[in-house]
């Protein structure tokens, strides 16, 4: 039952994670909330579906082009509402972004209608194995598989390469960075980039493991995903991933012991706990407010 | 006094009155939270669930305790109030993003409560009675924004106003000052969210249903944008924001199912071309002044 659990919840997790990442690379950067974030993991999951049931591509192929895709997306939307914004205040920004939302979700509708699309059978086979006491599907299995080589390559990319240290120097200190040569406009469009390819394929999961793909999935999960990056302390890589896994299991263990009706407010009631207890979130460094 | 008033409601068209109604008790709630963000510059997410605690309060009082109206509002906008001060303690220590989360979280839990809270019907919603008052409902509405946005006035230019001024453009330097800061945060909160309780009311009262559902997350993006897109701490702002967002819909209303499309791509388009939003930054009364004077030299 425990162990059980745990996997279910481990498995919600990472795709949380997965979101959660591309808010709180793009947050660590220029400091915007993108609310246009679930929006991008919404189309995500609708190019996933739609290259599995046109194009009859397999599961890994459909998480690709929709990386691919969503890759484009996420630096377009850059480009045309957030770019001019950039030296004005921060919550034009944001609303700038929450358009782009509304813009997104409602062209989603008007394309694909109001009801929940299916996934096709063949798009996965679906499996139970049984380990120890637990079942675990061998779509549970994908979805971990999948997130955890996601965010080692992230890891690399950040770490290991150039474009990586850019990112990290930006974040760092925006302006110094600027002069030392570094590209600042071509680094917040390559993390906008990876952070929409990541939230893609976190569309694509979550649209084969709930077997549901709909115009308003990218609200709640975009939400959850960016409480999950508050969590972990918002700006810190891997603070965004234990945010999305602490989550994850905490609502299906919520679910488990009977609030399954309070589900949403699980989420959110600890996000605001261990805000009050700890205001940067768990792995957030705290910054010290000078005059 | 009411005969007169309820044959001046009722020469406007049904239609027409509707929205006017919509833009009122829009206003006020755009107000409440131009308090908050606009003059205290602590960004709420939440403001909806201070709407719906308002709403519920205020059809709860009608229906069981069948309270006159005004003394009604008065009450749910001091129960609201309550809330906020009781909720602002703890929250309002936080800084920037990190408030707004924690309001955007605190509005899911209010949500939720409300979708499994039995004396409100749970996720059925509420059927809210008609309001029995010599005085018609959109008079009231009209009245309440009126007096809202002069109250609202009011306090920009006073000493509290100045106080909330220097607490949004820099916290450390106005504690430096001697201004109060954690008190000033939460008597601004307090006052935005008394608002929101009173324009709750109204919206349950004016609607006759009200759904948990209703006061979403979206609800308060939609009350944020009018005051962004007026102009952040704007009264004038605030009411042209609130008529502009809530009659867009239905200006675009021949655009049939573009209509959200064209809505949110409006919103990208004019925060770009207009940052501090469409009157933000506007000086009204050096306007009018300056207006008076090119007039009189024109003589």
């Amino acid at each position: 039952m425990l162990l059980q659990q745990i996997i279910n919840g481990v498995a919600l997790g990472s795709v949380y994670a997965l979101i959660a990442l591309g808010y709180t690379m793009v947050y660590g950067i220029i400091t915007l909330i993108n609310f246009a974030h679930g929006e991008v993991f919404m189309a995500g999951a609708f190019i996933g579906l739609l290259l599995i049931s046109y194009f009859k591509v397999n599961v890994f192929v459909a998480i690709v082009g929709a990386m691919l895709v969503c890759m484009v997306l996420g630096v377009l939307i850059e480009f045309v509402a957030y770019r001019p914004l950039r030296k004005s205040s921060r919550l034009s920004a944001l609303i700038s972004a929450i358009g782009v939302s509304i813009f997104l979700s409602s062209l989603a509708l008007m394309l694909f209608g109001a009801d929940a699309k299916a996934f096709p059978d063949t798009a996965f086979p679906v499996r139970q194995l049984r380990v120890g006491s637990a079942d675990v599907s061998t779509l549970q299995l994908l979805i971990i598989g999948v997130s955890a080589c996601l965010m080692v390559g992230l890891e690399f990319i950040v770490h290991k390469t150039k474009i990586g240290k850019a990112m990290r120097a930006t974040a760092e200190d925006y302006n110094t960075a600027a002069l030392m040569g570094i590209d600042v406009n071509r680094v917040i469009s390559f993390t906008f980039a990876l952070g929409s390819a990541l939230a893609a394929a976190g569309g694509v999961l979550v649209g084969v493991l709930f077997d549901a793909v709909s115009f308003n999935m990218g609200l709640m999960a975009g939400l959850k995903a960016f409480a999950a990056a508050v969590l972990g302390g918002i700006g810190s890589i891997p603070g965004a991933m234990l945010g999305g896994l602490l989550l994850g299991i905490s609502e299906v263990f919520g679910v488990a012991i009977g609030y399954s009706s309070y589900r949403d407010a699980i989420a959110f009631s600890i996000l605001v706990l261990v805000l009050l207890i700890k205001p940067t979130g768990l792995l957030g460094q705290k910054i010290v407010k000078k005059v | 006094m009411g005969n007169v008033l309820q044959s001046l409601v009722a020469s406007i068209d049904p239609y027409l009155l509707q929205i006017l109604v919509n833009i009122g008790i829009a206003v006020v709630l755009a107000l409440g939270l131009n308090v908050i963000v606009g003059l205290t510059g602590q960004l709420s997410l939440g403001h909806a669930a201070f709407m719906s605690i308002g709403a519920f309060t205020s059809a709860l009082l009608t229906i069981k305790l069948g309270l006159p109206f005004s003394l009604n509002l008065l009450l749910t906008g001091s129960v609201t109030a309550l809330v906020a001060t009781a909720i602002g303690f703890p929250i309002l220590r936080l800084s920037g993003d990190y408030l707004a989360i924690c309001t955007l979280g605190f509005a899911e839990i209010v949500k939720v409560f409300f979708l499994n809270f039995e004396p409100t019907n749970k996720a059925l919603g509420l059927s809210v009675p008609a309001v029995r008052s010599a005085i018609p409902m959109p008079i009231y509405v009209w009245a309440l924004a009126i007096l809202a946005a002069a109250l609202v006035t009011f306090i920009g230019s006073s000493r509290f106003g100045r106080a909330l001024k220097a607490i949004r453009e820099d916290e450390i330097a106005a504690e430096a000052m001697g201004v109060d800061v954690a008190k000033y945060k939460i008597q601004a909160f307090a006052l935005g969210s008394f608002l929101a309780g009173v324009g709750g009311g109204l919206y349950a009262h004016f609607l006759g249903y009200i759904n948990p559902s209703d006061f979403g997350f979206l609800k308060s993006v939609d009350i944020l944008s009018m005051v962004v897109l007026g102009g952040l701490g704007s009264v004038p702002g605030s009411l042209l924001g609130a008529s502009l967002l809530t009659s867009a819909p239905e200006f675009l209303r021949f655009m049939s199912q573009y209509r959200m499309l064209v809505y949110g791509a409006l919103l990208v388009f004019l925060m770009v071309f207009r940052p501090m939003g469409l009157l933000g930054g506007v000086n009204f009364r050096e306007l009018v002044l300056r207006v008076l004077r090119l007039r009189r030299s024109g003589k």
